[in-house]
């Protein structure tokens, strides 16, 4: 079967300095978490993988496609603080966006489409607030906003950056059941995340990285103390 | 009474403020208000250079559009200035629009004094560019410059709902595969149009108030983008007539600084609005 995900020979860089080596890897189905310490590369992975940063050589598929081919399968989820919340748009506004491939550029959002994301709302437990100014909502609620615009991009493969980080527990647990669902249904989410504690409550599978693959699998064979440690303990050329 | 060259006019800067509110809206949200100053200020050298031209190959004397031509070339050259300075990383913005504003007004100025020199007449409005003045806009430079605005607003018309995407979330927009690096040069085309257009009228020292202060105001009490864009060009609009007006009746007022105080009034009204 063809991963809905993979990258191979990975190689980025900021500056000269190198954030991503020779990384390869195919995800399953399933839940999945990128686990590593800050400045690991996690986000990078992301971001590279969906051409936003460039990258010094290797290449993603997605479903065994290049992304140009299979982008209206893919869902992306950037961190919630990469915006400016005080942007002057409503919560329906913001999670309308995931549309617009599917709509005219002029003009106000179709009917249809509006109520795609409105169901999208709805599922993240926040209908009533779908008029609400952005920046009026909790961080929780945010992020939850953030969730339902991929929700609404209707993929396949859900790639998510940080969508845990600094919630309140409703939005976590609201998340969490989402994110269930999606599984149930089909689909591959991958995660970034920085919290040990739920991964074996709620994960299938895990990528650590430190800059290269330290481990990955399913987490009963991969997320391991040894693999943890070697993660965790020290990048590499930092001791 | 309002004579119907003036009501030309005062309709010519209406349109030029209503451009001006709507277009500094996505300016301001996308980050980008202030290239509108390197902009403005880069167009001088561009005009006197035109001007120059004009003059040497006896053209008329008193005539715009090849002038606004001028303004745009220059201006797309301060952009392209702009744009290979922070291409780097190494130098930011607000430094780079520094550089590049201040290198080409001083190289406009030095062109203007030259052009002053010089026997013949064709320079002689060239100072209006500075500082502005509406009151020596002939009909058709009015329906040149109000065209020019109403233009862009159609532009935003049709490209409203991607450029709200943009200005929101560039790095969705990026995974949704829309075409970021051509909505932004959209977006500078239409801040360099609006810039030109309102050269003659409003002049290039402020031209940038009046891309800013309407759409500033505008979003202090507005909740969605739909009632900012209204209300930006409504604030443009007002500003651009009433100092259209003032500067017609009061030949020393510059229409420039005009256009700015009667802007400035709106943004107080919002400020104390917004702190209800």
């Amino acid at each position: 079967m063809t991963s809905p995900f993979s990258v191979e020979g990975l190689n980025v860089s900021y500056g000269g300095r190198p954030a991503l080596t020779d990384v390869s890897w195919a995800a399953s189905p399933g839940l999945t978490a990128i686990l590593g310490p800050n400045g690991a590369g996690k986000s990078t992975l992301l971001k590279a993988a969906l051409g936003l940063i460039p990258s010094d050589s290797g290449q993603a598929r997605f479903f065994g496609e290049g992304l140009d081919q299979a982008r209206s399968r893919v869902a992306y989820l950037p961190q919630r603080a990469s915006v400016d919340w005080d942007f002057p748009a409503s919560a329906l506004d913001v999670v309308a966006m995931a549309r617009l491939p599917h709509m005219r550029w002029w003009g106000s959002v179709p009917r249809a489409e509006r109520e795609t994301a409105r169901a999208a709302l709805n599922s993240v437990g926040l209908a009533e607030l779908a008029e609400r100014q952005i920046g009026r909502l909790s961080g929780g609620q945010q992020q939850r906003v953030f969730l339902a615009r991929a929700l609404a991009q209707k993929a396949d493969l859900f790639l998510m950056d940080e969508p845990l980080a600094a919630v309140d527990a409703v939005t976590e647990q609201t998340i969490l059941a989402v994110l269930h669902k999606l599984v149930d249904e089909g689909k591959t989410v991958l995660m970034v995340h920085h919290d040990l504690s739920l991964i074996t409550a709620h994960f299938d599978h895990v990528l650590i990285l430190a800059r290269q693959v330290v481990a990955a699998g399913l987490v009963a064979e991969a997320f391991t103390d040894a693999s943890i440690a070697a993660a965790f303990g020290g990048l590499p050329g930092r001791a | 009474m309002i004579g119907h060259n003036t009501l030309i006019v005062l309709l010519g800067c209406a349109a030029l403020g209503a451009a001006s509110g709507v277009v500094g809206a996505f300016a301001l949200l996308r980050g980008r208000a202030l290239v509108a100053d390197a902009i403005g200020h880069a167009a001088l050298p561009g005009v006197v250079a035109a001007s120059l031209i004009v003059a040497a190959f006896g053209g008329p004397a008193r005539s715009l559009a090849p002038l606004l031509l001028g303004a745009a070339l220059s201006g797309w050259l301060g952009l392209l200035a702009l744009r290979a300075l922070t291409a780097s990383g190494r130098i930011r913005q607000d430094a780079a629009i520094g550089v590049v504003l201040s290198a080409f007004y001083a190289l406009g100025t030095v062109g203007l004094s030259i052009a002053q020199a010089m026997p013949n007449a064709a320079q002689a409005g060239l100072s209006h560019f500075i500082l502005g003045q509406a009151a020596t806009l002939t009909e058709s430079d009015a329906m040149l410059a109000g065209g020019l605005a109403l233009a862009c607003i159609g532009v935003v018309a049709v490209l409203f709902q991607p450029l709200r995407a943009l200005c929101f979330d560039e790095a969705f927009a990026r995974s949704q595969g829309l075409p970021v690096r051509w909505l932004d040069l959209v977006l500078l085309a239409l801040l360099l149009a609006v810039c030109v257009a309102g050269l003659p009228a409003v002049g290039l020292l402020l031209v940038v108030a009046l891309l800013i202060v309407p759409a500033a105001a505008a979003r202090l009490v507005t909740q969605g983008l739909p009632a900012m864009l209204a209300l930006a060009a409504a604030l443009g609009a007002a500003a651009g007539a009433a100092g259209a007006l003032i500067s017609t009746r009061f030949e020393n007022v510059p229409t420039g600084a005009a256009v700015v105080l009667a802007g400035l009034v709106g943004f107080g009204a919002a400020v104390a609005w917004s702190r209800r």
